[in-house]
Formats: structure tokens, C-alpha cells, sequence
């Protein structure tokens, strides 16, 4: 019998996988989502392991951290049609595109996020992947999911995993009233060792991208120690943090910004006191003491896994320990310089 | 037969993938905007229909006690969410494990009401850049002994113009029970708030009505506040008016590090670095630190749009009973420099800052001569105890023109 059941699913496979139709463009523009994304045409496989023609799979120089997920990028850009380069904010993505990607522990996938840019703006949809890895499917209110998994740093942890849901997409996502990707920007693009290329320059080779420049804004690795240790903290906070702590983002009343661009030392935290942070500021005073982590709620804050403390809000349940220790270490080597 | 009975659903569930029209919209898990179902499946649904509901359609909450593990979130102008009542509908998020807030609002047009939100682990109900919004016959409740580890805010609209705030009860909040902040056009009602550190809050925003409130047992009763290194400062034309404000006595039970954490247990109202507010026929009774309290904002800033001061600020034709017998926190040690009591209405007496000339305050205060004054003299900060030079002549600022009522344009 399981002979025979493997036989029927080898040849669904077969028949099913005979018709490379490529991105779904009807799909893509649907004003409601699709129940699956193997309907969006997205990869020639049900696992979603091998991307559609055109769909071309990207890294950003630091990833946002989610719970020691492994992250697979891919852009999906309408046949014949370009991004628009930026040196800060996102490129502008032609309507019709795709930004996608899946979280996933080595082959276990767990949920594939798209970014649609449709004619009346950035639709964020989520999917979350059956088990078995076979299907993936649209999950409006998101989900929790209880894991026991080898996170991206071989360490095997027991936890509740959190798909967000369509509105705490739109939570880190906001730009004013917008919805808009937050990763695809020069900046965190600007990778020398992707397929062997810059990675910009290879998008603009391929026709994806047009006006970039010659000289292209670089963030340095969160985690290369022989970088600077100030610039490594602010490009690790410009993407974990960044897209909510900036004057457009959902945590704009806070006051607390902390773009890569910020320059002004109160809004990135430095002697600032906290607005409605609550009990999320653990009896501390600011936001940061030069010198003194055990006395910054920035660190506290990072360090939580309580809800009503934890920053970021959402996207994480477990603590980046080296996230943690790489702001701890910052903020310790302010004093040092201002002693200098 | 088991086998294949399995083999039949593997091949259906193949057939449905393999066949189904691509470009078909889901319809797995619509749940139309309607009446929201009791049973376990409540939250999802509820959650669900927040995000599929039409602009202007209402969720409809049934009664029973429910208990959410996740905050909820709506993004579409015009909902409705209504419960059949404040003792009947009780959504309890003492199991939470994620998000902010009980409910978090981001569209316009929102009414909110007939619902209790209960024990949340961060803020109650927050609503940013929430435009003519309404919360209306809510209860916002953290359960048990005023305690730390409460939500900052119970009621929580912030980056908003046209808010409604009417006939809400919030008690238990480790900040404020109400707080409006970096809004305009507001106006906050018939509203009980009990029990919180600061009861109702005015903070860095503009032209509010605060009326026909009752606010009893907080740390303090009613706040007007601004705060430098946020997006909006300048909070200017708040009017305190036909406001119950007794028995302020809580202990602040504040986390440390916030603003609120400075107010002394056994204030009525407190205005702090604020133009153009009107405090008048307001019923102030039993606040043991005092019943009016205005102070410049103390800490250092770098802020230079910023000014610190209480300033036009008219204090008339409140009634007052008994109150600043048993002055504390900051104002415990500047009341035994007064012989252990402070008068009705208090001023720091700071009218310059960061080295700064003196600036004119217009202070106005028309009340009755039996009602008392001091300025505690202490003209800047940081706060020096040799600068205490209390004097209980009223200053001899004028009021300006009064302050038009508030008018909301969703307000019917």
C-alpha cells in the first residue's frame, strides 16, 4: 500500500510539476489572497526549495532577528521591468512585484511571508507551511506554534514560535500611512560575496535595477569584530529596531529613533528618559547610560522575553544573546571614549 | 481499509492542491464582520474578523469572559467593536504572551465600546494616529492590589487628532488610567478613574476638554503635562473643568524612570511644563500632598524648542476641602519647611531654567481669600533646599481670554 500511495504521489508530481508556469500574475494582482502559495506560480517545486524563473533569490547584510531562524530571500520583479535605486530608503518596486520570504530550521520551513506591490500598495501576506513541508497556506491571523528545533547557531531549542498576523505585518512594516518592505534598501543590498558579485551591481546587470550608482552606502557586518564597534551596534539597531524606532514608524511617539542616519545623540537614547515605556523600563532611568548597560533600558528591553517589556514587540520569543551582547559591549565602550 | 481511506484523502487533498484555480480568492477563513461566536475558537475569529472587516461595518463581541494569549489589532476605518456591556463582555489577557497591548487601533473612525479589557500586560487599549476615534462605556481594569507590575495605560490614544474619550472606567494602571498624548482635539468625559498612579493625563498635546470626570483614590488625580525629545511638544489649551477630584491618596506604585513616578502621593491636580491651561468648578477633596500643584519640569534637556514652565495658566472658582495635611514624596520635606502642611494651590516658584533670565509665568488665581496659596520659591533646578523661600502672595497674573469649548466633529 505505501508502495502504491508513493506511485500516486510520484505521478501527481510529475503531471503537477510538467507545467513550469512560472510567477502567476493574476494571482500576484488578486484582490484577495491566494489559499496557497504554490498558487502564485512562486517556485517550480510544492517545497518551495527552487524559485520560478525570474525569481531571484538576494541576502541582506544583516538580517532581523527571529528566533535563530534561517531566512530565504527571494525578489519576484514583472518581466522587463526595474526597481528604482535609493541611497537610504527602499528601492521602488514596480507594481506586480514580489518580495518573499520563508523562515525555516535547516529543511523544517515554517512560514513564508510575501510582500505584493499591487496598484494600490504593499500587501503583506503571510503563509504558514503544513509539517509535512508540502503546501503552504494563507494564514491571516497569523499563528503560534509550539517548536523543538536547531536554530542558524546549531543550538536545539523548545518554544512557542509566533507567525505574526496581517496587522502586525503592517506594525513594522508602516512607513507614515504606508506599507512598505523594509530590508531591499542599498544599504543592507550592498553585499561583495553573493553569487560571487556585488550584490547591487548584479541587480542592476540583470535588468532589475536602474539608477544605481557608482558608489553605493555600505553597512558594516553586525558581526565582524574587527569593525568598528559603534558603527556594528547601529547598523544591528537599524535593522532590528529601526523600522518602528524611526519618525515614521510605529513607534514614532516614543521619540526614541534609531536609523543608521539618526545623528542626534537623545533620540538614539543617550541621557534620554523613557515616554510610556511602563513597566518595559525595569525601574531604570534612561534609555542609555553611557558606560553602564546594567543601568540602559535599551538593553534590558532587548534582553526580555515577557511581553510588555520585550523589544522588539513582535517577531521574536526567544533572546538574541549576541545581539544583546554586541549593544551591552557598545554601551560599555561609551565611557572609555568619552574618557579618551 | 484504513490505508485506504488515507490514501483517498492524500489524493483529494493532492487533486485540490494540484487543480484548484490559482487566482481564486481564499475563502477558508473569512468570518464576515458580524457577531463574533463564543467558544474556542473566539480569538482567532475575533482576530480575523478585525482584519477582514469593511470600512464602516461593526464586530459584534457576545457575552461571556474570554481569555486572550495574544493582543488584538484593527487597521480598517470606520469598525465598530461593541460588547454587550461593560460586566458582560470581558476579554482577560492575564495569559498574555505577546504584544504590546490588549487592543491596539491604527485607522480612523474607530468607535470602541460596551467591553471590559482586563489585566493586560503592557498598555490596555492603545490607539496611534487613530483619527475621530470614540471609546465609550469601557472598563479597562488591571485586577487586584495597585501593583508594579500593572500596564502603563489603560486607555491610550497617542499621534491622534479628534479624540473621544466618555463614561470609561480605568483602575490599576502603573501610569495613567487615561492618557491622551501627542494629540489634538479632544475631549475626555464622564470617565471614572480609580486607583492608578495618575488617573486622567493630558500629555504634549493640544486643546482638550476634561469634564464631568470623577478621579479618586490615584496617586494624582488629574495631570497636564509636557515632556521634551518627543515628535510633538508645546501642550498648550487644556481646560480641567466640573471635575471630581478627592482622595488622591494611593501610594505611587510607579516602575521608576517614568515622569509619573515624581508625582506625590496625595495629589489633586498637577500641571507641569504647560501653556494656557483653565482649572475651574472643580470639586477637590482629601488630596493629602496638595490639590493644586504647578511645577517646571526638572531634569536636565537638550530640547531646545522646549519650555519647562507652567504658563498662563488660570486656577478659578474650585471648591476645596481638606487637603496637603500630610504632604509626600517631593513635597514631604518642603512641607515640614512649611510647618507640615501646604496650602491648597502650590507653585515651585521656578521661573528660569538651565541658566536662564527669569521669565513671566502669568499665573492667575481667582479664587476665595479663604482659599490658600504658596510658591515654594525655589526659582530653578535642580531643586536646592537653601533656594526654598516660600511666600504665600498670590501672583498677580491675569487671566486671558477664555479658552473655547471643544468641539469633535464624530461627536453627535
Amino acid at each position: 500500500m505505501r508502495a502504491a500511495l508513493a506511485a500516486i504521489v510520484g505521478l501527481w508530481l510529475a503531471a503537477c510539476g510538467a507545467a513550469p508556469a512560472g510567477p502567476n500574475m493574476d494571482a500576484i494582482l488578486a484582490a484577495k489572497p491566494a489559499p496557497s502559495l504554490a498558487d502564485y506560480g512562486l517556485f517550480r517545486d510544492a517545497r518551495g526549495r527552487e524559485p520560478a524563473a525570474g525569481v531571484v533569490g538576494y541576502d541582506l547584510s544583516n538580517p532581523l532577528f527571529t528566533d535563530y531562524a534561517d531566512k530565504h530571500r527571494y525578489a519576484y520583479l514583472p518581466e522587463g521591468q526595474a526597481a528604482t535605486y535609493s541611497d537610504d530608503d527602499v528601492f521602488e518596486f514596480p507594481v506586480g512585484s514580489v518580495l518573499i520570504k520563508t523562515f525555516a530550521y535547516g529543511e523544517r520551513y515554517i512560514e513564508t511571508r510575501l510582500l505584493i506591490h499591487q496598484a494600490d500598495g504593499w500587501q503583506a501576506i503571510p503563509y504558514i507551511w503544513n509539517e509535512a513541508g508540502t503546501d503552504a497556506v494563507y494564514a491571516p491571523i497569523g499563528g503560534r506554534m509550539e517548536l523543538d528545533v536547531v536554530g542558524y547557531d546549531g543550538v536545539q531549542r523548545a518554544f512557542t514560535y509566533a507567525v505574526p498576523n496581517k496587522n502586525q505585518c503592517k506594525t513594522c512594516h508602516q512607513n507614515g500611512d504606508e506599507l512598505v518592505p523594509i530590508g531591499p534598501k542599498a544599504r543592507n543590498l550592498n553585499l561583495s560575496e553573493v553569487n560571487g558579485a556585488n550584490q547591487v551591481a548584479d541587480w542592476a546587470a540583470f535588468g532589475m535595477l536602474e539608477g544605481a550608482p557608482d558608489t553605493v552606502p555600505v553597512l558594516p557586518s553586525v558581526w565582524d569584530e574587527g569593525a568598528d564597534l559603534d558603527e556594528r551596534a547601529r547598523a544591528y539597531l537599524d535593522i532590528n529596531c529601526a523600522h518602528c524606532h524611526k519618525p515614521s514608524g510605529s513607534a514614532s511617539n516614543s521619540g526614541l529613533w534609531l536609523e543608521w542616519t539618526e545623528t542626534d545623540p537623545v533620540k538614539i537614547g543617550l541621557g534620554k528618559h523613557p515616554t510610556a515605556a511602563g513597566r518595559g523600563a525595569g525601574k531604570l532611568q534612561l534609555v542609555i547610560v553611557p558606560g553602564d548597560p546594567d543601568q540602559s533600558i535599551l538593553a534590558f528591553r532587548m534582553a526580555s522575553q515577557e511581553a510588555g517589556i520585550a523589544m522588539p514587540e513582535l517577531g521574536r520569543a526567544l533572546t538574541d544573546a549576541a545581539g544583546v551582547e554586541l549593544i551591552r559591549n557598545w554601551i560599555t565602550e561609551m565611557e572609555t571614549r568619552e574618557e579618551e | 481499509m484504513i490505508q485506504k481511506i488515507a490514501i483517498g484523502v492524500a489524493a483529494a487533498a493532492l487533486l485540490s492542491a494540484c487543480g484548484e484555480a490559482p487566482n481564486e480568492a481564499a475563502d477558508t477563513p473569512v468570518v464576515e464582520a458580524g457577531t463574533i461566536a463564543a467558544g474556542e475558537n473566539f480569538a482567532a475569529d475575533l482576530q480575523t474578523a478585525l482584519i477582514e472587516a469593511e470600512p464602516g461595518s461593526t464586530v459584534t463581541l457576545p457575552a461571556g469572559t474570554f481569555q486572550l494569549v495574544d493582543g488584538l489589532s484593527l487597521d480598517v476605518d470606520g469598525v465598530t467593536i461593541t460588547g454587550a456591556g461593560e460586566d458582560e463582555t470581558i476579554l482577560d489577557f492575564a495569559g498574555q504572551t505577546g504584544a504590546g497591548e490588549g487592543l491596539l487601533v491604527t485607522s480612523d473612525g474607530v468607535i470602541l465600546q460596551n467591553f471590559t479589557i482586563r489585566d493586560t500586560k503592557g498598555d490596555g487599549i492603545k490607539s496611534k494616529g487613530a483619527d475621530q476615534i470614540i471609546y465609550r462605556d469601557l472598563t479597562v481594569e488591571w485586577s487586584g492590589e495597585p501593583d508594579e507590575s500593572n500596564g502603563a495605560y489603560g486607555v491610550y490614544p497617542v499621534e491622534s487628532s479628534d479624540v473621544l474619550v466618555e463614561r470609561v472606567t480605568v483602575r490599576g494602571a502603573s501610569d495613567a488610567g487615561i492618557y491622551v498624548g501627542q494629540s489634538d482635539n479632544i475631549i475626555v468625559r464622564d470617565s471614572l478613574a480609580e486607583f492608578n498612579v495618575a488617573g486622567i493625563e493630558i500629555e504634549n498635546s493640544t486643546n482638550a476638554d476634561v469634564y464631568g470626570n470623577t478621579a479618586t483614590n490615584n496617586t494624582g488625580g488629574l495631570l497636564v503635562f509636557d515632556l521634551p525629545d518627543l515628535p510633538k511638544i508645546g501642550g498648550h489649551s487644556t481646560r480641567l473643568f466640573n471635575n471630581n477630584v478627592s482622595g488622591n491618596n494611593t501610594r505611587n506604585f510607579a516602575p521608576p524612570g517614568n515622569i509619573v513616578a515624581g508625582v506625590p502621593s496625595g495629589t489633586g491636580i498637577m500641571i507641569q511644563a504647560n501653556e494656557r491651561v483653565e482649572v475651574f468648578n472643580n470639586t477637590l477633596a482629601d488630596n493629602r500632598s496638595v490639590h493644586v500643584l504647578l511645577v517646571t519640569y526638572s531634569p536636565e534637556f537638550e530640547d531646545e524648542r522646549y519650555n519647562p514652565t507652567p504658563r498662563n495658566i488660570l486656577i478659578s472658582q474650585n471648591s476645596y476641602e481638606r487637603g496637603g495635611y500630610e504632604p509626600q514624596g517631593a513635597l514631604q520635606l518642603l512641607g515640614l519647611a512649611l510647618g507640615g502642611q501646604l496650602p491648597d494651590i502650590v507653585w515651585d516658584g521656578v521661573d528660569r531654567w538651565q541658566g536662564g533670565e527669569a521669565v513671566e509665568l502669568n499665573l492667575a488665581i481667582d479664587e476665595a481669600e479663604t482659599v490658600g496659596y504658596a510658591s515654594l520659591g525655589l526659582t530653578e533646578y535642580p531643586l536646592d533646599p537653601a533656594n526654598l523661600a516660600p511666600d504665600s502672595t498670590r501672583p498677580t497674573g491675569t487671566a486671558l481670554e477664555r479658552l473655547p469649548e471643544i468641539h469633535l466633529s464624530h461627536d453627535k
